[in-house]
């Protein structure tokens, strides 16, 4: 897997900011009452960003889970769609107002119908790799979700089908330690999701989900062996919920403070920052312009939702049927 | 016509000739493969057709579901079989909140054109597990439809149909109709549309509702009827969801009085829902309360052979219902 170029580092900047900054917004926007509940990326910006570059957008496809801004924002949906959603206007490209903001349903990057079930897109996205090796098609599927995904039945089963036929999938594992209140240990047995792969008989990674470089290199050489008919592979991003589990929640309930001020530390943007300077890939200057061309763009989001009409109550029956 | 087949004939040349018609079919579900299943209604499919479209599942029935969802998404016609509709359950959440909701919460930027088929009904000796009717559960989910065909040529076109539609089908086929209602099939090929319930025996007296393997009982029943004078007009649904309420409320207008047979129980069951669209739509050309003869009550339908026939509506039943029904 070859390393990314200068100009691939500086897009993941953009969009690892670009996420941060619209979490940011939205949040602002929750508690002043504007928007509904929304579930914040804080801290899954590198492993979001990173995994979703290694990707060939619109020809793989790609099964979300609800807190992937990040991959959103890197497979090409804008803030104007995010924004939209959350604003639940008739201009969200998701679902024109049906579903919470983050369930994604975007066909134009093959960003798969996604919902609010816990797991329930891991099988999908097993039959999706599935019905690609069956057509004798070379597309990936990658399907993202959280540690506590994985305590469901519909993630081992997947797994299982993974191994016995050897599917082009990638599961994506975003471990951020927290299953809403629940912390890992009172979740996940054996300490790590990775380690489970050996039982379903294909390779389980363990990446710091910090470093949005190493995610690129893992997530390109699992789909690597996906098109080479390798199999599928499990990897777990490590990584930590800077944020609370939604705006809507108080992790202060659960959360040591401290533990929280000692992860910001580690915060993926900062040290993707410092690596870019050190390395002098960019400079001061342009981190500072990016920065502020996500804070415009995310801006003219919010105008843009603001401004945008509400679906017609006559919406309500439509799309229940094709025919 | 064609030739005379049973159900599970139909079936599988349903199958057969819509993978034949269109490479996108696949079939999937636990022993469909190398044993044709374990009522061999995909009988020859794998030979046929090969491992890569006939394939055999893991046991995990919301696994099969979701796989379905799946390559439906990537541009397949999967037929997913769960082995017995009473192991549905695991499935519930990837039908219902998942297939079900897959074009309205995207607004049409996706949709699911899968068919779930489930062996479904009692009478065949099979106990809690092996004879439970669950199809008001799904009939409860707008965004699916709901069959349930009754004999050999409303297997074999409804299921066509449904491989057709856009939308996900559940497909209930009654174990009890497999090898005992034998009909004739046409050599051409050809559709049940999914939404036309069906007249299968014309009355004046009375508008009987019914679907699956009580069609049979009831036409019985309709017959010994008419030799004391209550001509019975018997309905067989065939699609529960939608409902074709033309057909239903054309008839309750004409006869006036209504009898709603099914196997489920009867606490929320589609008769429920059938009585409750009559009173709001034809209750001014009602001449009696609307009657349900239904399974009972209880959690599920026993094993000892006493238990299962007092759990089972039959011919002598309707007979007894109809005619106090009559009488009122």
């Amino acid at each position: 897997m070859p390393k990314p170029t200068s100009d691939q580092l500086q897009e993941f900047y953009y969009k690892m900011i670009l996420t941060r900054t619209l979490g940011a917004r939205l949040r602002l926007l929750r508690h002043q009452g504007r928007i509904n509940i929304v579930a914040l990326a804080d801290g899954h910006e590198a492993a979001q960003v990173g995994s979703a570059g290694a990707l060939r957008i619109g020809l793989d496809f790609i099964y979300t889970y609800y807190r992937d801004m990040g991959v959103a924002m890197a497979v090409g949906m804008r803030p104007h769609d995010f924004m939209a959603q959350a604003y639940a206007k008739a201009t969200d490209p998701n679902s024109r107002g049906r579903i919470l903001p983050g369930d994604l349903n975007y066909p134009a990057a093959n960003l798969m119908a996604g919902g609010g079930p816990i797991a329930t897109q891991l099988p999908q996205a097993a039959g999706t790799a599935l019905a690609s090796q069956i057509k004798g098609e070379d597309a990936v599927t990658i399907v993202y979700f959280g540690e506590g995904a994985s305590s469901e039945g519909e993630f081992h089963e997947t797994c299982n089908l993974a191994g016995i036929h050897k599917l082009p999938l990638i599961l994506f594992c975003e471990n951020n330690q927290y299953a809403l209140s629940a912390p890992l240990a009172k979740e996940v047995a054996g300490g790590g999701i990775a380690l489970k792969a050996q039982g379903y008989g294909f390779p389980g990674v363990e990446v710091d989900g910090n470093d949005v470089v190493a995610v690129y290199q893992a997530t390109g050489e699992a789909s690597e062996r996906a098109r080479h008919g390798e199999g599928p592979t499990l990897i777990e991003a490590r990584l930590y919920r800077l944020g609370a589990h939604s705006t809507d929640d108080d992790d202060s309930r659960y959360r040591d403070p401290e533990e929280l001020d000692r992860q910001r530390e580690d915060d993926p943007l900062l040290r993707f920052r410092r690596y870019l300077i050190e390395r002098k890939h960019l400079k001061e200057t342009d981190l500072v312009e990016l920065e502020t061309k996500a804070a415009e763009e995310v801006e003219a989001a919010q105008r843009f939702a603001e401004e945008s009409p509400y679906p017609d109550p006559a919406e309500l029956w439509e799309h229940v049927y094709g025919a | 016509m064609g030739p005379k087949v049973n159900v599970i004939t139909a079936i599988r040349d349903s199958l057969d000739e819509a993978m034949a018609a269109d490479e996108r079919v696949i079939v999937l579900g636990e022993d469909v493969g190398q044993i044709g299943g374990v009522f061999r209604a995909t009988e020859g499919l794998w030979q046929k057709y090969g491992p890569k479209r006939v394939i055999d599942m893991p046991i995990a029935e919301a696994l099969i579901v979701g796989v379905a969802i799946g390559a439906a998404l990537n541009g397949l016609r999967p037929v997913a079989e769960i082995q017995f509709a009473d192991y549905i359950h695991p499935a519930f959440d990837q039908i219902v909140n998942e297939a079900a909701k897959i074009r309205y919460r995207s607004a049409g930027g996706f949709h699911c054109p899968i068919v779930v088929r489930a062996p479904a009904g009692g009478g065949i000796h099979g106990a809690l597990y092996h004879s439970q009717s669950v199809e008001a559960y799904f009939c409860h989910a707008p965004g699916l439809k709901v069959v349930a065909p009754s004999n050999p040529y409303d297997a074999k076109g409804l299921l066509k149909a449904a491989i057709l539609d856009p939308d996900p089908v559940i497909y209930f086929e009654f174990k009890a109709t497999y090898r005992t209602v034998e009909g004739e099939v046409p050599d051409e090929d050809y559709i049940v549309p999914i939404g036309e319930a069906a007249i299968k025996r014309p009355g004046r007296d009375m508008t009987l509702l019914t679907y699956g393997m009580l069609v049979h009982e009831s036409l019985k029943a309709a017959e010994r009827l008419a030799e004391a004078g209550i001509e019975v007009e018997v309905i067989d649904l065939r699609t529960l969801l939608p409902l074709d309420k033309n057909t239903i409320l054309t008839s309750v207008r004409r006869t006036s009085k209504v009898l709603i047979v099914h196997e489920a129980n009867k606490t929320g069951g589609l008769g429920a829902e059938l009585a409750a669209i009559i009173s709001e739509e034809a209750f001014e050309d009602l001449d009696g309360p609307i009657v349900r003869l239904t399974g009972p009550d209880v959690p599920a339908m026993p094993f000892a052979p006493t238990l299962e026939a007092a759990f089972m509506p039959n011919a002598d039943k309707i007979v007894e219902a109809a005619r106090r029904l009559d009488a009122y």
